[in-house]
Formats: C-alpha cells, structure tokens, sequence
C-alpha cells in the first residue's frame, strides 16, 4: 500500500493549490470553491492518519468537517446571492461595504 | 497495485486542482472541482473508509458542486470572468504559497516520526460502517447533536438572507 507520506504530500499539495487561488483569484465563486479544495485536503490528512493509525476519531472528525463544509457553502451562497442582488458585482476586491 | 492507483488518483487530483485555480470560466472549475472531489472519494476507498467515500461522493458532488453550478447559472458573471486574478497579487501569492508548500514538504520529508508509525494491520472489522456508527452515536454523540444544530441555522440564514422583501 500507498505509505503515509504520500498521502501527507498530495494533502499538503491540494492545500496549496487551494491557497493560491483564495489569494489571487477575482472571482468570489472560485475563491470559494477553492476554499472548498483546501477543506477537502486537509480531510485526506484526517482519514489517511485514521487509518494508519488505526484510530475512528479521524474519520468522526472528517464527517464533522464535510457537514460543517456543507453549512459553509449554504451560508456563503446565500451572502453571494444577497450581495449580488445588491450590488451587482462578483469582484472580490469590490467588495468592502463592511469597511465603513 | 495500490500505489499505481494512488498515483493515477493523486495526479488527477493535482490536475483538476490546478484547473479549478486557473480556467477562466467558473463552470468549468466548477467540473473540474468535482473530477477532483470524486478522484479524493477513490483515494478515500483506499484507505478502507468506504463510508466516507460514499459521504463525500453525496455531500461534495451531489449537493455542494450542484449548489455551485446552480448559483453560477443564476448569476450574471461575463463581466467577472474578463479578468481572472486580482490586479497586483497575483505574482506574490505564488511566491507565498510555493514557499509554504516547499516548506511543508520539507518539513515532512525531513521529518523522523514519521518512519515510526508501523504500517496498519488491516482487520475485518476496521473502518467498517458499524464501527463508525457506533463510535458516532456513543463516544461522540455530543459534537453530532451540535453539528445537527448548526445545519438546521446554516439552513435558517441561508433562507433568511435569499429572503426577498423586508425579511
């Protein structure tokens, strides 16, 4: 089998990945759906540990982690939906009315 | 056998990864996203969790990708695709997250823990979905209600903030 460097590596990979589009893309969508990937790469750190340490907790903490994901989106598409209804723009660095 | 599988998982992953950060048009992240989240579901299956796996087949693609591509269908985003990346950070957000990267696999290659985890002695019972069940409902059943209490307000503001009218 796969050792669990691998695993850390492809893990740490996607995390960076996600991080450089949360930092440099424009569009409010994709900065999401990269924080998403981030989310889900850390998720494949808790259950490759799970499993080669043979311990549940990892799983039980990535359950947690997709279903506090799945409220995540919900609540950020609903603010996006808003804002844009609002606004009119999906420019991240548009948007700034919370600072004052 | 399974590493050959890890690799091919891993390498689309990485690919489709990279797609979702730099294609232009948010659909096609959005696709790209999902290729990603199913080939971490086969990843998933080979580290024994088949429970997971068919959790993040459901919750990622079924429901999360879904909502995505519907709100991206919903909003008008011409105008926000003419220009992918923020003016002026684009150059310094790769240098920071090149060297981040860099130094967490330095960090993990040079590490000596890691070299002391015995390899798993995989059992009949391990990962099975009535362990996972049952360490859910007893030992952490207090975070699983709590869990449940903040989907049910996601699910209220989400409602309340699309709300249109005075609210």
């Amino acid at each position: 089998m796969a050792p669990l460097s691998w695993y850390i590596a492809l893990s740490a990979s996607l995390f960076v990945i996600g991080l450089y589009g949360v930092l440099s893309r424009r569009n409010v969508l994709i900065v999401l759906m990269c924080l998403e990937l981030m989310l889900s790469a850390v998720n494949i750190n808790l259950v490759a540990f799970s499993f080669f340490l043979s311990h549940l907790g990892g799983q039980i903490f990535a359950i947690f982690v997709i279903t506090v994901t799945a409220a995540e989106v919900a609540v950020a598409l609903a603010i996006v939906i808003a804002y844009v209804r609002h606004k009119g723009s999906l420019k991240i660095d548009e948007i700034s009315i919370m600072n004052g | 056998m399974e590493r050959a599988f890890f690799l091919l998982f891993a390498s689309i992953a990485v690919a489709s990864a990279c797609g979702v950060v730099l294609l232009k048009n948010p659909v096609h992240g959005a696709v790209s996203l999902m290729a990603c989240f199913i080939q971490i579901a086969a990843l998933y299956i080979l580290l024994h969790s088949p429970f997971l796996a068919a959790v993040q087949l459901f919750v990622y693609v079924g429901a999360i990708m879904v909502l995505f591509i519907f709100v991206i269908m919903m909003l008008e985003i011409r105008q926000a695709t003419l220009e992918r990346f923020l003016p002026g950070s684009k150059y310094i957000a790769l240098v920071f997250s090149v060297v981040l990267g860099s130094a967490m696999l330095w960090l993990l290659f040079s590490s000596p823990l890691l070299s002391q985890i015995p390899p798993p002695t995989p059992s009949a019972t391990q990962g099975s979905v009535s362990e996972l069940g049952h360490a859910l409902f007893t030992q952490y059943l207090l975070p699983f209600e709590v869990v449940s209490i903040v989907l049910l307000v996601a699910l209220v503001g989400a409602i309340f903030m699309t709300h249109k009218g005075d609210g």
